[in-house]
This record gives C-alpha cells, structure tokens and sequence, in this order.
C-alpha cells in the first residue's frame, strides 16, 4: 500500500465518519434547545420563541451567532490558562464518547469489546471542565456551584455505573452493538422490564449527571446565580453550553440502547417496514428519553441539596446492588430470554 | 510506514509525556497545577497500556484513577489554602534523604522485574477469542478467586474504618427524618377553606389609567 492509500484509509475516512457523527449531533443541540423552549413554553401556556424563522426554528441558531459574537471576559485574579481550558475539558469528553454509540447493527464508528467501559470513562472525565471552570473563575458563586456539581457527579456516578452492571451481568459483554442484540425478542425481551428498578434508576441518575432539573443545584439561578460558570460569557459559555446538551443527547442514547432495545423494532418481524430495526426507532426512543428530560423540568421544582444525596447514597445504590443480585440470579437460573442478534 | 515502528515512536511519546508529568507534579508551583500534571501523567500510562493491549486495564485506570480519585484529589486541593514558599523551603535540605528513597525504589523494582523475569512463562493464545475483558474475568474469577475476594474485604474493611474515623456523636444536631417527611399526609397541613363571596361597598369602577404607549406588540 503506498503512502496515499495508508493517509486516506487511516486518517480521512475516519475523520469523515467523526464528522458525519459530530456535525447532525452539534445541529440536533440547536434544535433540542429551540425544542426545549417551545416545550417548556407549552407547558407554562406561553407561546416559546415564535418570532425567527418559521414558527422560531432559527431561534437557536440567532443565540449561537449572538454568543459567538460576544466578548470572552477574563475576571480578575483569575487563572487565565484554566480559565481557557475548561470549557475544552467539559466538551472534549462529551463530544468522545459518541465514537462507541452504535445506530445500527453494523453503524458504529468504533466498535470495541470495552465499549461501555469506555463510556463510563469518558462521562466521569467531563466533571474536570466543571471543577476547574469553577476554580479558576476567581469567583466564589462559580466555586460553590463547581463543588455541587463534583460532589453530586461523583455521586450519582455510582449508581449509574451499577446499573450498567446489571445489564453486563445479563449480556456478558462490555460491546454495546452485543448489548442490543441480546436484547433481540420482542418488545417485552428489551431489559427494561427484568430491569426495570435499575432502568428508572439509571435515567434518573442521567439526568442529576448531567445536572439538569430537578437537580440542578449546581447552577441553581435562586441560590448562586449561575454556579460554576457564571463568569464565562460569549463562546466559552456557548461551549459549556453546547457539553451540557450533548450529554442529555448522549444518556437519551444510552438509556434507549442499554434497556429499550437500541434500534429494535417494538413490533413483531410480521408486521412488513414498521416490525423491520432501524436506526429510526433509536432516534425515536432517544427523542423520547429527551423530551423527558424537558419534561422533568417543566414538572419539578428543584431538589434541596441534602435530599439530592439522600437520593443518591442512601436509595439508589443500595436498590442497584440488590438488584445485581437479581439480574445474577436471573442469568444462573434462565429467567430471562436473551437473543443472539438474528 | 511499519506499524512496529509507529508503536514505539507512540510509546516513546506517552512515556515522555508520563514522565514529564510526573517532574511537573513536584516542581509547579500551584498546588492545583500539580493535581492535574498527575492527571496527565496517569492519562499517558492509560496509552501505554493501551498500547501493549491491556485495554480493560487502560480504561479501569482512566474510569478509577482519572475519573474518581483524582477529581477527589482536586476537590481537596482546591479548598486548601496551602502557603507556597512554606512547602518549597525544604526542599534543597530533603533532596538527600529523597534521591536514597528513589535509589532503593528504583531497586527494588527492577530486582523484582528481574525475579519476574526469571520466572516468566509466555501466556497461551487469548482462550476467550479476541475480547481481553472476558480473558480477565475468567482469569479473576477461576483461577485467582481468593485472591481477588482477599483483595475486595480489604477494600471493605477500609471503607468501613474510614467512615468509622470520621463519625462523630454531635449533641444538639437537629435530624430530618425522610420517611416522615414523605408520610405526611397533604390534609394536616393544608386546610381549604371556603369564604363567602363579598362585594365591596362602593362598586363605582376605578378610573382607568390609560398605560403609556409601548413599542413593543
């Protein structure tokens, strides 16, 4: 193979696939926001943004500009090479981990034995971007809000990571494309029903990792304005920003293919194109798991920092560790039926 | 270019950046700055095993060390209000006593790669097809089952003496109790009463202020 051939297999087309991931993911965040917003605006009896655009549609894109246009303000005494680096340190986690989500049977960028593994690695790097961003902003709002944020992240991690486990314990694998085909069966095989305490386990801690309502405390307008990142302004906070959304995107993902079957089809193979998998139904149960995170929102009011990790110690990983014992108990004896990926 | 080759210039490079890391966490000056050269340096060991095809173990560093310990670490650090020249003042004076613990670590390591040596037989091609995470699990949980469990009650145990150390009995602490929160019933607290509608005495309307002209639709 010469030098040509070697550069474009190994160094092109990958990075044509990262971008055929990376640019409908950064375009989705923008349409998730302006979704949000007209939700949440629904659900207050408020129009939403309707004025850009059809029915407000460029709404998102009319904030990216104005914030890119915006000044990047350094305060006072503040670590200036942190302060710079924080905002990458909270994006690049988020952005790496879509390398091992699978779309398809066949559709994943990389598809590695330790593939859950490497997600767990990935989301727990992101609360780096949190602390330091708080740390290095010379502020004591943001510092409050960066300490929330680790305490309640490494909380909540714990139990996400369990929950995960119960599904490795049912799978035997670490790959994610070998966790969706063990899930193939019909609609009642996926793992959200032997697993269910863990399932609404596992969403639940999503949302208070990614820190979002009702847990989020870290950035708790009332408490401390705007907690760890009060002080970034223009496109640093649009960063901040644009992690925060790819990491909702991100868990809806993961909740779909960890117990709703990934792309499998709900219905049986009988039924002609609606009982066929696709990567279709993966982007219509992640957009469910999304719009509950906007749900949420719009529903509860906002954790007390002490019930948030009552929450996390003393309810969910207790229920996790039991219930791996369940799930063990459940692969030992048969009771549940695992597919092959037909 | 010769794929061998690529791997050991890859290799040089994270071990540099290891090692440079590891300079950098006992030079920098802030104590923050040198709570994440150790990060670094844990990250670039993270490659190297990645390198030599210890995967599983590469990603449980980065989840365990990068992702837990160390973000504790930061959390300390960044609470501390540590005096810089305090802590560097020493450390012409301690440099001795230093190299002479380096010296007889760096010993003893290599007298015991070199006993590994000796005794080192090739491992057999990977039973488990080509997923080392299976390799491993079997591997832990056949053949070194009691050492690993020997391993998980310490851990136990060290848990359960951490939290033993640090609790304390305070008096005159206020407790929440949770579950009587949750029970309590909406109709003790809430009582909705029904009033009567009244009219106001004088039911002449108020005047109607006409609001300033807006811009705004």
């Amino acid at each position: 193979m010469t030098m040509a051939d070697q550069l474009i297999h190994h160094l092109l087309i990958p990075v044509l696939f990262i971008v055929a991931i990376l640019l409908p993911l950064i375009i989705s965040v923008a349409m998730f926001v302006y979704w949000e917003r007209k939700v949440i605006g629904w659900m207050h009896v408020r129009m939403g943004p309707n004025k850009i655009g059809p029915l407000g549609m460029l709404q998102a894109f009319a904030d990216v500009v104005k914030l890119l246009l915006k000044e990047v303000i350094l305060p006072t005494n503040a670590n200036k090479f942190l302060y710079y680096l924080a905002p990458m340190l909270a994006l690049v986690p988020a952005m790496a981990a879509w390398a091992v989500v699978p779309f398809g049977p066949d559709t994943v960028l990389a598809n590695v034995n330790a593939g859950v593994l490497y997600l767990l690695a990935m989301t727990s790097m992101g609360v780096y971007g949190i602390i330091l961003a708080g740390w290095s902003s010379n502020s004591r709002y943001a510092m409050l809000g960066a300490m929330r944020a680790a305490a309640q992240v490494i909380s909540y991690e714990l139990a996400m990571g369990m929950s995960i486990v119960c599904v490795l314990v049912l799978t035997g694998s670490l790959n994610l494309t070998a966790i969706v085909n063990a899930q193939s069966g019909n609609f009642f095989d996926w793992f959200w029903l032997p697993l269910l305490p863990v399932f609404v386990i596992y969403f639940v801690s999503g949302v208070a990792e990614t820190n979002r309502a009702p847990f989020d405390v870290a950035e708790g307008e009332s408490e401390i304005v705007a907690g760890f990142h009060v002080e970034y302004s223009g496109s640093a906070f649009a960063i901040f920003f644009l992690a925060e959304y790819a990491n909702m995107i991100l868990v809806s993902f993961l909740a779909s293919i960890l117990f709703m079957g990934g792309w499998l089809s709900p219905f049986p193979e009988s039924w002609g194109f609606i009982g066929h998998g696709g990567f279709h139904w993966l982007f219509i149960k992640a957009f469910f798991f999304a719009f509950l995170f906007l749900w949420f929102r719009a529903s509860f009011p906002r954790y007390r920092y002490d019930q948030i990790m009552r929450l996390g110690w003393k309810v969910f990983i207790p229920i996790t560790i039991v219930w791996v014992l369940v799930a063990g108990c459940m692969k030992y004896f048969g009771w549940v039926h695992l597919g092959t990926g037909a | 270019m010769n794929t061998d080759l690529l791997q050991l210039i890859c290799f040089y490079f994270f071990g540099a950046v290891a090692v440079l890391g590891g300079l950098m966490v006992i030079t920098v000056k802030n104590s923050v700055h040198a709570v994440l050269s150790l990060v670094l340096t844990f990250f670039s060991m993270a490659c190297v095993w990645l390198l030599a095809e210890a995967e599983f173990l590469a990603i449980a560093l980065v989840v365990v060390y990068v992702g837990a310990v160390m973000v504790l670490f930061l959390f300390v650090v960044m609470m501390l209000d540590i005096k810089q020249e305090a802590v560097r003042e020493g450390f012409i004076r301690y440099l001795p006593v230093g190299i002479v613990v380096a010296v007889v670590m760096l010993a003893e390591m290599l007298a015991m790669i070199g006993v590994k040596a000796m005794h080192a037989h090739t491992l057999g091609p990977n039973p488990a097809g080509d997923s080392n995470v299976a390799w491993l699990g079997q591997a832990l949980y056949t053949e070194f089952l009691l050492p690993f469990e020997i391993a998980a009650l310490i851990l136990t145990v060290g848990i359960v003496a951490a939290v033993a150390l640090t609790l304390r009995q305070r008096t005159g602490v206020r407790h929440q109790s949770a579950s009587q929160q949750v029970a309590v019933n909406a109709a003790d607290r809430v009582r909705v009463v029904k009033v009567a509608v009244e009219r106001p005495a004088s039911v002449n309307p108020a005047p109607v202020v006409v609001p300033p002209q807006e811009n705004a639709p």
